[in-house]
């Protein structure tokens, strides 16, 4: 299980990287390597050329800016995991980050990796659709900022075209105190999920919804925001929500089935998880009325 | 002779090495000149071979040769020889070293490319175009045996290759004047063997010499010694064979593989040591897997739940060749009656080809099957009658004082098998106990309360243990004091050497540290027969006793002669022979050893032979049986249908324990490798016979997240068929595991709930199960 | 294919060297440098006995190449003895025989090792995550539990 033969190369800057992306052919960036390194090894993939970006500084780093909070698509798992800032003021991504995989992958991958590759499993992506992050991509027509529901072409297809790199991803965090849950079931801690969800939910002083996000993943191809099912959280009372609709919403998605996992199970655990997930979120707002 | 180490839980020689990356592998190895194969192997699960073209990958940089079967005709030819002939197998089924006319299950080897290196070696291999005509493949054993089923082997008219039988007394009457019969059918899943370390082997010929050395990732260098001294038609002394540091065997790593063989051709060929080292792709489709089997059982039993016959059939799935003879599915039809005492017995298995990796024994072989199929008949006669579980267990079990207890079966060379010594019902009663079972309907209802459902499960197996005919062992003092203990046997992690070294230094008062143990190099020892089976405490470590003890006695004479003492008077003791009470009047093993090493024109003294050092082999085919008895607890997530076993223990008879920080740990990865047969390892072929699960995404092995902590009682009860009591213990965790797991599942759905027969079980099947026993108890 | 320079430290020596880019980590140590202690075990990243110590964070040698250790500090199982005396943590798994073939042995300890210097009190159950990147097929990871439990009570009295 060797690797194909391929062209190194290690561009130092953006621009190096810009340029490299613009005149190979058959190329593959290699950002923390845990997605893609095994797919070389088994040789499921044979690209011409490895773009190593591990030595572009700038492409690292969490910044609070005045448009939110700007991780650099090449910051470390490990990194945003403990970060103080994403602690309190993305907690949501905290909390999925301890499902990503184990301690010697977060070392290595990258939030923005993850959100490139776009596993149907992957949790990190899956947030980014729960916060609406925008994505930052650089390419030969200069930068471009693709909002999180425009990210997902499909399996494994971003909204990124060839030349196109990821730069950073942005987010607008959620009012102080906000309630937010995630619930994923793998087989065995850090696999791949069968199926997982999150949820945010605010309220304002007379304890009622008014702004709820709902996710599920591990579903269907990409990441799946329950739109309606968030509409229909609004103007509920904390204490009292309704969360039989949100599963039957969970429920109505089409789910993958493979070797392992039938649609029905799929389908089923959406309902379970997306229920969970609900009801921690309420818990935590209830605890803080 | 104090027993300073034997019962003590001394910590591992072997570890110093291991801890700080000293350890040598097979990979670890260099030679000069060294040349890396890899091996090109075919893509579907059956077909005839047209053409290989090597042309453009011979072109390729790095590339040194690249053989196909034909290659070798000059150096040899024809099918392997097999490892366990067996009667009812005439005409063996094995491998070629490289397929000739048709490749049978997908990753057959069919050409070994040669190069610098690995990278390229792969690289060319990638490059060869295989030219095989698509012939029709069987993937599921049943489907094997009807008729009109293609064929697994184009030239054998039928996809079952044996029919083995076995039983006892009349079993038709007592079926006909039961009080009860129940007939069910079982499903037990293959899976793999999946020891961290992949097989590999290193192959080279010396110049000079002609002599073959085989360094392997081996349980069996002898054998590997012996049928390549066959199929070769060299003499064993011109062929080497060694194993060195091994990452786990478990059973796959016993068998003569086609890799080895045609390694050692190229090495001939090529003139140039050759390296192979399998890769965890090809583990999955070249190593052979588990057992199995599909059972359909009636049971005779009384009343009052005593079991009074079992009669039945196995459809046994042998995979595409037979390369370990029938001795898989044998085990299956040996390991009955279990504990229980029945008055007949009627089973038949078809052994029957697929177009799938080969299957041969791994941890337990089909033991683990026996104990599935006993301990949940066991709990479906509970069932049917409504009794509780142990009661079944309790008016079934041979009784202790029945011992020995000549069961009506037959070993290998048919003599009839006689459990020595046991008390079932004994261990029964303390797992109960240390499970704390009648608290246990509190803990249910207590998880109840919190939304999870709680099941406990108990199994109890009997395990045979020691099979002959022998190992050996030699036992030498050096000239400086110092003790070498040299044996044929291999390890792969059980800690032999520190378990023979606390015989040796035991039986010759010397320190542990003073005491050496080389094994597995067929030029240092002149026997050997293989490391399975939970064999090797009994019959090497009872050959390190009894040439320690030959040693012993030899030193005790010489010091008589010289101190002019009887010989009941002496100790051994701080290296030395000495006078008892008098210790300043001694003899040091190393003047012993040095005298009768000789000196020239001086007569060695009391007419002794030379050489302070002795052999033995523990000659018997005489099983000693282990056995024991676990409870379980699992707690159920009804909507995610997640099992997690919660609590094991284990209540454990084997013998006489060496060391037991050695045993405790056979056990407990024992135990692991059974809860990943219940639950997690499913080895997944589709209607092809393409292998679906060939990465570690897929094929589920058990991480310590999900295991429990193992608690274990030992029951010692000394076997009396070897010197040193002892029975083995490196199977006996999985045997009963996987039926204890199923058990307690079924335990936590309910009486509504349904009856388990197969495993491994997932989470959807688990969420399928308590919806339909909801619907059934609303009705 | 080219080559390409790297210089690292390794076991707190430093290195100069050239690697075919397509060489992985674990290839380059046990191969081109003959440190074979680092183990293959699965070379698609989930088994862990390629674990070793990058710029202080466990990571999957398998997964990396060898030329992305440059200007890295890298640890191996081979720095972990302090001369001839077992680390504590090494010797911990003898005593609580965590080890059987020694195979899955390494990445275990490296893995311990870099988790224990960041999370010096940790529960059974942070242990148990901490190794669930990481195979073992003999010993049921019980010793290994109890050993890296044994280590970090020890640390624990002896601040």
């Amino acid at each position: 299980m060797k690797a194909p033969p391929f062209q190194y190369h290690r561009p130092q800057t953006r621009e190096e990287l810009g340029a490299l992306l613009a005149s190979l052919d058959n190329a593959k960036i290699v950002a923390g390597g845990q997605s893609l390194m095994p797919m070389l090894n088994l040789r499921v993939l044979a690209p011409d050329h490895l773009i190593d970006i591990n030595r572009i500084p700038e492409l690292a780093g969490i910044r609070e800016t005045v448009d939110g909070i700007e991780i650099g698509a090449m910051s470390r798992q490990a990194d945003v995991l403990s970060s103080p800032i994403i602690r309190n003021q993305l907690p949501l991504l905290a909390r999925a980050l301890e499902h990503v995989g184990h301690i010697q992958t977060r070392s290595r991958g990258t939030i923005g990796g993850s959100c490139c590759h776009l596993d149907p499993s992957a949790e990190q992506p899956a947030i980014c659709a729960a916060l609406d992050a925008e994505f930052i991509a650089t390419g030969p027509n200069g930068r471009r900022v693709i909002a999180a529901a425009d990210w997902f072409h499909g399996l494994l297809q971003s909204a990124l075209d060839d030349q196109e790199f990821l730069e950073a991803l942005r987010f607008k965090p959620w009012a102080k105190g906000h309630g937010y849950g995630f619930a994923e079931y793998a087989r065995r801690h850090g696999d791949f999920a069968i199926a997982g969800a999150a949820a945010l939910l605010e309220v304002d002083g007379t304890s009622q919804i008014t702004r709820a996000a709902l996710v599920v993943f591990g579903v269907e191809s990409s990441p799946r925001r329950l739109h309606k099912a968030e509409a229909g959280l609004i103007g509920q009372m904390i204490r009292e929500v309704a969360v039989a609709p949100i599963v039957d919403a969970a429920r109505a998605l089409d789910p993958m089935e493979d070797a392992h996992v039938t649609a029905d199970y799929r389908r089923h655990l959406a309902g379970v998880l997306i229920g969970r997930a609900l009801r921690d979120t309420c818990s935590i707002l209830e605890r803080s009325q | 002779m104090s027993a300073r180490y034997f019962g003590a839980a001394v910590t591992r020689v072997e570890d110093p090495r291991l801890l700080t990356g000293q350890g040598r592998y097979v990979d670890d190895m260099e030679l000069p000149g060294m040349l890396h194969a890899a091996f090109v192997r075919a893509n579907m699960a059956h077909g005839r071979i047209r053409n290989i073209d090597t042309s453009d990958a011979k072109a390729m940089q790095g590339v040194v040769a690249i053989y196909t079967m034909a290659d070798f005709v000059a150096i040899a030819q024809g099918p392997m020889p097999p490892m366990a002939p067996h009667p009812l197998l005439p005409a063996p089924i094995t491998y070629h070293p490289l397929a000739e006319d048709e490749v049978r299950h997908v990753g057959e080897a069919v050409a070994i490319v040669l190069a610098d290196d690995r990278a390229k070696a792969e690289d060319a291999a990638a490059a060869i175009s295989l030219d095989i005509e698509e012939l029709p493949a069987i993937a599921d054993a049943a489907l094997a045996c009807e008729a009109g089923a293609a064929r697994a082997h184009s030239n054998r008219p039928s996809n079952i290759a044996a029919t083995l039988k076995t039983g006892f007394r009349n079993c038709d009457a007592v079926f006909a004047k039961a009080d009860h019969v129940l007939t069910e059918r079982f499903d037990i899943h293959r899976g793999g063997c999946h020891s961290m370390e992949c097989r590999g082997v290193v192959a080279s010929v010396d110049p000079h010499s002609d002599v073959l050395t085989l360094s392997t990732s081996s349980q069996s260098p002898y054998m590997v010694r012996r049928h390549l001294a066959t199929y070769l038609k060299r003499d064993e002394s011109r062929i080497r064979v060694m194993t060195p540091d091994v990452g786990g065997g478990f059973g796959p790593k016993a068998n003569v593989y086609p890799e080895e063989f045609a390694v050692a051709l190229a090495a001939i060929k090529t003139g140039r040591p050759v390296k192979w080292i399998e890769d965890r792709q090809e583990h999955f489709v070249a190593t052979t897997q588990q057992r199995g089997q599909v059972w359909t059982l009636d049971v005779a039993f009384d009343n009052d739940g005593r079991m009074r016959a079992i009669r039945g059939h196995c459809i046994h799935d042998n995979g595409a060749y037979a390369p370990y003879g029938l001795i898989l599915p044998a085990t299956a039809l040996a390991s009955f009656p279990g504990p229980y005492a029945l008055e007949a017995l009627d089973l038949t298995i078809d052994v029957v080809l697929t177009n799938l990796v080969p299957t041969s024994p791994v941890r337990g072989a089909c033991r683990p099957n026996v104990a599935f199929l006993l301990e949940r008949l066991a709990d479906r006669v509970a069932r049917h009658i409504g009794i509780d579980r142990q009661e079944v267990r309790r008016r079934s079990f041979v009784r202790a004082d029945q011992m020995p207890y000549t069961t009506g079966m037959k070993a290998r060379d048919g003599s009839p098998i006689s459990y020595d010594s046991g008390d079932y019902t004994a261990a029964l009663d303390l797992v109960l106990d240390k499970i704390d079972a009648a608290g246990f309907e509190a803990r249910r209802a207590a998880a109840a309360e919190s939304g999870k459902l709680l099941g406990l499960g108990i199994a109890s197996c009997v395990e045979d243990t020691g099979i002959g005919p022998f190992e050996g062992a030699s036992v030498r003092v050096t000239p400086a004091g110092k003790v070498v203990v040299s044996t044929g046997a291999s390890s792969q992690g059980q800690g032999h050497r520190t378990a023979f070294a606390q015989i040796a230094a035991d039986a010759l008062g010397v320190d542990l540290n003073d005491v050496t143990v080389e094994a597995a190099d067929t030029s240092k020892f002149p026997l050997g027969m293989s490391t399975i089976a939970s064999r090797i405490a009994v019959t090497a470590g009872s050959s390190v006793e009894l040439a320690a003890r030959k040693v012993r006695a030899k030193a005790i004479a010489f010091a008589s002669n010289k101190l002019e003492v009887g010989e009941e008077d002496l100790e051994l003791e701080d290296g030395a022979v000495r006078v008892k009470g008098v210790p300043g009047l001694n003899v040091s093993l190393s003047e012993i050893a040095r005298t009768l090493a000789g000196n020239v024109g001086m007569s060695l003294p009391g007419g002794m032979e030379p050489d302070l050092a002795a052999t033995a082999y523990f000659n018997s085919n005489a099983l000693t049986f282990a056995y024991g008895a676990n409870a379980c607890e699992v707690e159920i997530d009804p909507e995610t249908g997640e099992v997690r076993v919660i609590r094991y223990v284990v209540v454990h008879d084997c013998g006489k324990l060496i060391n037991p920080l050695i045993v405790d740990g056979q056990i407990r990865g024992g135990v692991v490798h059974g809860i990943g047969n219940a639950l997690f390892e499913r080895m997944i072929y589709d209607d092809a016979g393409q292998p679906l699960t060939t990465t570690y995404a897929d094929y589920l092995l058990p991480m310590a997240t999900e295991m429990p902590r193992i608690e274990i009682h030992h029951m010692e009860t000394p076997s009396p068929r070897n010197p040193i009591g002892v029975k083995g213990a490196g199977e006996g965790g999985t045997i009963p595991a996987a039926a204890c797991v199923i058990s307690a599942v079924e335990n936590a759905m309910g009486p509504n709930g349904p009856f388990i027969p197969l495993h491994p079980i997932s989470p959807q099947l688990v969420v399928k199960w308590i919806e339909m026993t909801r619907s059934t108890a609303r009705a | 294919m080219t080559q390409a320079q790297i210089t690292f430290s390794l076991n707190g020596e430093q290195h100069q060297t050239t690697v075919d880019p397509r060489t992985h980590l674990a290839d380059f140590l046990r191969h081109g440098l003959g440190l074979t202690g680092t183990h293959v075990g699965c070379e698609h990243g989930v088994c862990g006995a390629c674990t070793v110590i990058v710029d202080g964070l466990p990571v999957r040698s398998c997964l990396m190449l060898a030329v992305q250790v440059d200007g890295c500090t890298v640890e191996t199982v081979e720095g972990l003895a302090e001369g001839d005396a077992l680390s504590p943590l090494q010797q911990a798994f003898s005593t609580h025989h965590g080890l059987q073939c020694g195979f899955c042995t390494p990445g275990m300890l490296m893995t311990l090792e870099a988790f224990l210097r960041a999370t010096p009190s940790p529960t059974e159950q942070d242990i148990r995550i901490a190794i669930s990147g990481n195979i073992c097929r003999c010993t049921g990871y019980q010793g290994i539990v109890e050993a890296a439990l044994s280590v970090a009570a020890t640390r624990a009295d002896s601040p």
